[in-house]
């Protein structure tokens, strides 16, 4: 490798938080998979994207939370920065038109604590509502629900990590809403608890397995136990 | 037809990387299955990330779906965790777009880049429930059809395809899919015989079931191929695309949404090869050039980036700093995208200065990748020998150049197992790299210098000069490698600034097995398939005493061996398997060559220096075109 020039971009003009969903088969699209398909279709668009300074610039967008490699979600959320005021209406449009199939722009805001603060302060009090669909569901759900409702503390073992973490410390809330399908409302803090690993806690304590379908359905603050979304 | 997605869903959950399986990526086709004719499941035998960025698959994907009564569909070879999950539910092979069963569908095309995803042919028609050899096939099954570069000699896949096409693909298909919907809309006269005949008639494909192969009972040699059918002829030619600059494809390739080991927008600068190198198959069997012109290159560049929204372009070809027209390519295309972010590149390993400007043109927008010199062959004996015309001065002048320039590390490629070598050649390598090293040192300085050495097996190929020479066996490979390594660990002053990679020398003879077998090789190709081998081209995957147990079962009661096929010098007089496929060479050409290169005798450049006769122009009646020269 040679010593190669620096390039010094000029500083964003703009900043946009953007609320978007992963649908149906492109759950199954990793985070950088999504990435990369969002960068390309930011190209296609022909969206002034702002690039940071140094040896590779690279587009300015922070991304929110991720929600795990097979998990649908209605509630991701990035921001981005532009190099050029943009009409964001005709932004979200044209983009959508760009993106792949399951990939939707839903919201947009321009004052979000995401654009004004950045994301640790964000963070604060983070929660995330989940729907998960069995398929099927064990005749020990109902009952592993208040077994673990019941208690303060329930430790799940992280193999790849060597490490336990509490899942029911996180629980905000965990319903059967309808036959096969549970919401649970899961705190962010590091580590961070995922779905799966209430769903593992679950068959452990019904001593069955499950699969299921999983979507994030919001993402945003708890306010007196009600999650609030972001924007 | 019930698309299978419903059902496999559920399934991908299970699996590693199930993103590679969903399709809909931007750019790719689905039409309603019973609004066309004519129906292709393009095959690319090996995984979606290694498949999907494939040119030629690209090409025709784009090519046959732009006919409003055809369409082409993709599928890959499903990895074993997939492929278990599919059997145990009773669910097929399906195409990546409708993921409708590939049996469904008219053809299954198959693009061969390697012998080494032989296996995974028949791993795919299994899992599509479709019967292996093509002579138990069906009128309901798809035909089977070959392509790529090793399909010029696919005699020992012969006896599971229904037949290949030689050379470019682009007008063949085209061809194809007229004569098969013509077929279909007069009822499907004498079934799938008589749409084989169609295409074998005038040499369009080949199909091997009309050819008979007989052997020599004494040498176990081929003593004859035999058309054995009317209008079949008795050698079948390659296709070649006569002007580049009429076929901008890919216009709009797929994006894919999982990650692949490409991910750029390629244009083709220009298609064949004439230097020469006596080991390359590639370059031989794309003869002559043809070059694409510098505002065709530019449009295509501009549609693609706006049609994908990549951020790298790839100018490829086979030495892409020898198109006529490079330096006013890459200056122009460097012009026009100094401001944005995209960057360029040009695979290239020609040692010469001229590559390093070219290398510093089209890096001006910051970013630059690692220098790359394939001088192949370590001494200027050896370098004669596969007409690789290159000296060590030159290489020390390019890298010094380099090293000035500010480049701190170069990698360089070599051949190890070439006719005529001795041990005396590799330890050329090695005092090569440290006068690389030493050079570095000179003139930067500094003791940050690095030189990378790889060292790949020499395989002899079909329609080279080499097609005849005897292979190196796996334990001369190993030997010699071991002596160069030797070499490097003993160098006290520059060993350390020289990193050396290889492999081993056993995959290179099952590769040089498949490249130059015959027909008699489907049974082993067959046994190592049923006994689990499937993506040979993963190292975690390819088992050498898998491939030397099934070969010794099936080639012993022959009389034949592994040996014999690849560590044998083939006499001038022998019936090659693939010398009935015509690539356009000249046998005699390629012979004096071959004797050329014994005796280290180079040849020049017929872009450059004039025509050496190797037959292929007036034997297709083409010529080279050159981007600057008007038709
Ligand atoms: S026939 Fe002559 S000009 Fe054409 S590729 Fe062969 S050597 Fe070159």
């Amino acid at each position: 490798m040679s010593r190669q020039p620096e390039r010094q971009q000029p500083p964003p003009v703009m900043r946009v938080a953007l609320r978007y969903a992963k649908r149906g088969r492109a759950r199954f699209a990793s985070h950088r998979d999504f990435a990369r398909a969002f960068e390309r279709a930011l190209r296609r668009a022909e969206v002034p994207m702002a690039f940071s300074s140094g040896f590779s610039p690279h587009p300015r967008i922070s991304y929110y939370n991720a929600a795990p490699t097979g998990a649908a979600s209605e509630a991701e959320y990035l921001t981005l920065a532009l190099a050029r005021e943009v009409d964001v209406v005709e932004l979200v449009a044209r983009l959508n038109d760009a993106l792949p199939d399951g990939f939707e722009i839903t919201a947009w805001s321009l004052d979000s604590p995401l654009v004004l603060k950045g994301q640790q302060e964000t963070e604060v009090d983070g929660a995330s509502r989940w729907r998960i669909e069995f398929t099927p569901m064990g005749p020990n759900l109902d009952t592993a629900i208040s077994v673990l409702l019941a208690t303060s503390s329930y430790l799940v073992r992280r193999e790849a990590k060597n490490r336990d973490v509490d899942v029911r410390e996180r629980l905000a809330r965990l319903e059967l809403t309808a036959p096969g399908v549970l919401e649970m409302t899961i705190k962010t803090s590091s580590p961070l608890v995922r779905p799966d690993d209430v769903l593992n806690a679950l068959a452990e304590i019904a001593g069955e397995s499950y699969t299921a379908r999983i979507t994030r359905l919001a993402q945003g603050h708890l306010r007196d136990d009600e999650l609030v979304e972001l924007f | 037809m019930t698309p299978l997605i419903d059902r496999l869903e559920p399934l991908l959950a299970q699996v590693s990387k199930p993103v590679q399986y969903v399709g809909g990526e931007v750019n790719s086709v689905s039409k309603p299955f019973d609004s066309v004719d004519v129906h292709w499941a393009l095959l690319y035998p090996d995984t979606y990330a290694v498949g999907q960025p494939n040119q030629g698959l690209a090409i025709l994907y784009e090519v046959l779906n732009e006919l409003d009564w055809v369409v082409a569909e993709r599928t890959f070879t499903i990895w074993p965790d997939l492929a278990a999950l599919l059997r145990e539910h009773g669910l097929p092979q399906f195409t990546w777009e409708s993921h409708l069963p590939v049996k469904d569908f008219d053809v299954l095309g198959v693009s061969f880049a390697t012998e080494l995803g032989y296996t995974n042919l028949l791993e795919t028609l299994d899992l599509a429930g479709i019967e292996l050899r093509s002579r138990d096939r069906g009128d309901a099954d798809p035909l089977v059809i070959a392509g790529g570069h090793a399909a010029f000699n696919p005699e020992p896949v012969a006896d599971f395809l229904d037949a290949v096409i030689l050379g470019d693909g682009e007008e063949a298909v085209v061809e194809v899919s007229k004569r098969i919907r013509q077929w279909k809309a007069e009822g499907r006269p004498d079934g799938r015989e008589g749409l084989l005949e169609r295409l074998a008639a005038d040499g369009l494909a080949y199909v091997p079931q009309f050819y008979d192969v007989a052997y020599d009972p004494q040498t176990k040699a081929i003593s004859a191929v035999t058309p054995n059918g009317p209008n079949v002829p008795a050698r079948v030619p390659k296709h070649t695309l006569e002007h580049l600059d009429d076929w901008p494809y890919p216009k709009h390739p797929i994006v894919p949404l999982g990650e692949t080991i490409h991910e750029r927008y390629s244009v083709e600068i220009f298609r064949g090869c004439t230097r020469g190198c006596r080991f390359c198959q590639a370059g031989m069997i794309t003869r002559p050039v043809r070059e694409r012109s510098l505002p065709v290159i530019q449009q295509m560049v501009e549609t693609g980036l706006a049609a994908t929204g990549l951020d790298e372009v790839g100018l490829l070809s086979l030495s892409s700093a020898d198109h006529t027209q490079i330096g006013e390519i890459a200056k122009t295309l460097a012009d026009q995208y100094a401001e944005s972010q995209v960057s360029l590149s040009l695979p290239s390993t020609r040692v010469d200065a001229f590559n390093l400007d070219l290398a510093h043109e089209l890096n001006r927008g910051g970013r630059r990748s690692g220098l790359t010199f394939a001088p192949e062959g370590g001494s200027d004996r050896m370098r004669a020998v596969i007409n690789k015309m290159v000296g060590a001065e030159d290489l020390l002048r390019t890298v010094s150049t380099a090293f000035s320039q500010g480049w701190r590390s170069v990698k360089l490629y070599f051949m190890c197992g070439l006719p005529t070598e001795t041990d005396d050649d590799l330890l050329a390598i090695a005092d090569l790299a440290a006068r690389v090293i030493a050079t570095g040192r000179q003139v930067t300085g500094s003791r940050d210098i690095h030189c990378t050495l790889s060292i790949g097996g020499f395989v002899p190929k079909p329609h080279t000069s080499f097609q005849w020479a005897a292979q190196a066996s796996a334990e001369m490979i190993d030997h010699r490698l071991q002596v160069l390594k030797e070499a490097i660990i003993a160098d006290r002053r520059y060993g350390r600034a020289i990193n050396l990679r290889y492999g081993k020398g056993s995959t290179g003879i099952i590769e040089g097995l498949l490249a130059r077998g015959d027909r008699r090789l489907g049974a082993v190709i067959e046994a190592v398939w049923r006994d689990g081998g499937v993506f040979d081209g993963w190292i975690e995957h390819f088992s050498y005493d898998r491939w030397q147990q099934a070969a010794a079962a099936v080639l012993t009661p022959l009389g034949l061996s592994v040996d014999w096929y690849t560590t044998r010098e083939r006499p001038r007089a022998e019936v090659l398997p693939w010398a009935h496929l015509d690539a356009g060479l000249d046998l005699d050409w390629l012979w004096a060559d071959y004797q050329a290169a014994i005796n280290a005798e180079e040849v020049d450049d017929c872009r450059w220096a004039g025509c050496n006769d190797c037959g292929v122009c007036p034997g297709f009646d083409v010529d080279i075109e050159l981007a600057g020269v008007p038709r």
